[in-house]
């Protein structure tokens, strides 16, 4: 393991500095960076399920509850986004256990399990727009804003949300070395082979199903409720249903969903490409830079299913020592 | 019984005939070639869109645009499947389905593109039909009774015919028909086009009641893998007939409450449908 412990070493450093950078550079590549750091916590999030085959195609839901709660919460009532975030967190997790729990109990995988999710992350949408009088339906809806104030969450300025970003990041990545570390992997692992074996061999597979989407989806909320805070500007579309929660899923698999930094390097890929096309292609040619990004993410799942990370990890080892052991694939 | 209400169920009939026809297409190709297109309303998309380019922009006569347009979708689904599937033929079901939902992102691009995000529209008014009261849409109408035709059609094509009992028996055990000497890849090329086929017929029947643009499949996306689902993936008969329930749901629905209620309700039936039975109606 030497080799790995060399490589992450090696890593660290260079990280670190690109994590700092934004600080001292211009508000446009702070503005990148909170981008960047926000959807890295969720799409980290999401890939705490992705990789154990939970393939959500609906976790826009909980990026919905998540964006909508807090804002309606401070808008209605005055409620500090510090007490509305846990609380959309927690109802995030109610709404996935409410649909998760039955869905263990049944055995709902694979086709089933993400068409499910799908039709869940369109619930909410749907909810969100029917629900007008007080979201604002399609056209969206702004917090009322105070200026800028920690109390609201409120931070017009970008290095300082770009701290409260990089916070939530470095939970999401907390998560998942605990996960990484815990009996909670074996477990899973386990059940993603082989449910039944699982179940045999004493794993309580409901148990464990139900801990990982409270974990991920908890987390996705808490990442929806801070690009709110951040952009100051809520719409259905950017905050849930198919489309987001496509995205969410695609960026994780560009990233890499079996390695921690991979849905981190994921959202770093997907919204520089965007961002460079956008800047490549200007106004002229609109759709231009998502025509070439969905073009990506089609030979992505083809050629690279392993991500960007995992197969640089992959091409790393190769040359030294024996082949590593074969890789948990991803799944039905 | 109150007239309106006999009208939402009737409108809920003539969109259970569409959603029927969505949803056999796609079922027929889960059914043979175990993937889930998630792409596949972009498709029905793309096929709407040449249908009003073809009449609107070069006038050509409706009907001879909505045939090349069906033509078109048939060459598209064999795309699809040449590029996009084949080559992923033996990885895990889960990466097909993604690799499809990338080609979403691509089409709808594309399509922002080629025709920008406009809202365009034949400009074709069919006349709205009366009978006692009751209000039907004549577009609904032609749309119903088009897709029953396509249903029967490709039903006696399955049942009657010796490509058709191929693509069941692959459709029921793909390693053996293999060793028997089926042709499987001109089985999935054929059963590809046949799927894109009835996506394109689907889009002439749409493009005459809704207004096309860029992101059009993400509002009946949805509902037809729900559809689907709902039915048992692959039963073309439990699609069938969990299109009509679908639809009198979103119709009736919305006679009580505003249309997204309906579309919630129809979609909160779905899940706990799928929770009590998740294989289906009719699934095994």
């Amino acid at each position: 393991m030497s080799d790995a412990r060399d490589l992450r070493f090696g890593l660290y450093l260079p990280l670190a500095a690109v994590v700092i950078a934004p600080f001292f550079l211009s508000d446009y590549f702070l503005h990148l960076a909170v981008q960047i750091a926000i959807w890295s916590l969720v799409y980290t999030a999401w890939a705490l399920m992705g990789r154990f085959r939970l393939t959500s195609l609906g976790h826009g839901a909980f990026l919905g509850v998540g964006a909508y709660v807090p804002t309606l919460l401070w808008n209605n009532y005055g409620v500090t986004p510090w007490l509305g975030i846990p609380i959309a967190m927690a109802l995030s997790v109610a709404l996935a256990l409410i649909v998760g729990y039955p869905s263990s109990r049944q055995k709902v995988v694979g086709h089933y399990f993400a068409l499910i999710t799908l039709a869940l992350g369109q619930v909410v949408l749907l909810v969100i727009v029917a629900a007008r009088d007080i979201t604002g339906g399609s056209l969206g809806m702004t917090p009322h804003t105070v200026g800028r104030s920690w109390y609201a969450l409120q931070l017009p300025n970008k290095a300082e949300f770009y701290v409260v970003a990089l916070v939530a990041w470095l939970i999401g990545l907390a998560a998942w070395h605990f996960v990484e570390r815990g009996m909670i992997r074996l477990a899973l692992e386990a059940v993603a082979e082989d449910e039944d074996a699982a179940e045999a061999a004493g794993v309580d597979v409901l148990r464990e199903k139900l801990k990982i989407t409270a974990l991920s989806t908890g987390l996705t909320a808490l990442g929806g409720a801070l690009y709110a805070q951040y952009l100051m500007y809520l719409s259905p579309d950017a905050m849930s249903g198919v489309g987001i929660s496509l995205e969410i899923v695609f960026a994780a698999i560009a990233g890499g969903m079996y390695d921690m930094l991979g849905p981190t390097v994921g959202a770093a890929f997907t919204i520089l490409l965007t961002e460079g096309l956008r800047v490549l292609f200007g106004t002229h040619f609109v759709g231009a830079a998502n025509t070439i990004y969905g073009a990506l993410l089609i030979m992505f799942i083809i050629f690279m299913p392993r991500g960007i990370v995992g197969t640089a990890a992959q091409l790393w080892n190769r040359p030294r020592g024996p082949p590593a052991p074969a890789a948990p694939q991803p799944a039905e | 019984m109150d007239i309106y209400l006999l009208e939402a169920i009737i409108n809920g009939l003539l969109l259970g005939g569409v959603l029927a026809l969505l949803s056999l297409g796609l079922n027929l190709i889960f059914g043979v070639i175990d993937v889930v297109w998630i792409c596949y309303a972009e498709v029905v998309m793309a096929a709407m869109y040449a249908v009003f380019w073809l009449y609107a922009e070069w006038h050509w006569p409706l009907l001879l645009a909505c045939v090349a347009a069906i033509g078109f979708a048939t060459v598209l689904g064999v795309l699809v499947h040449v590029i996009v599937i084949k080559p992923i033929l033996g990885s895990a079901p889960i990466n097909q389905l993604l690799a499809t939902g990338g080609l979403l992102f691509f089409l709808q691009s594309l399509a922002t593109l080629l025709f920008g995000t406009n809202f365009r529209n034949l400009g074709i008014r069919l006349p709205v039909l009366e009978f006692g009261g009751i209000f039907i849409s004549f577009s609904r109408l032609i749309a119903f009774g088009v897709a029953l035709i396509g249903a029967v059609g490709l039903y006696l094509f399955l049942a009657r015919t010796y490509l058709g009992t191929a693509i069941r028996a692959i459709a029921q055990d793909r390693e053996v028909m293999g060793l028997m000497g089926a042709n499987e890849r001109g089985i999935y090329i054929l059963t590809s086009a046949i799927g894109g086929g009835l996506a394109g017929l689907a889009a002439c029947l749409l493009v005459l009641q809704y207004d096309v643009h860029p992101f059009i499949g993400l509002t009946f996306g949805p509902i037809t893998f729900m559809v689907c689902v709902l039915g048992g993936l692959g039963n073309m008969i439990g699609g069938f007939i969990a299109a009509f329930v679908i639809s009198q749901i979103i119709a009736v629905g919305g006679y009580y409450f505003p249309i997204e209620a309906a579309e919630v309700l129809a979609f909160v039936f779905f899940i706990v449908m799928i929770l009590i039975r998740p294989q289906g109606f009719l699934g095994k």
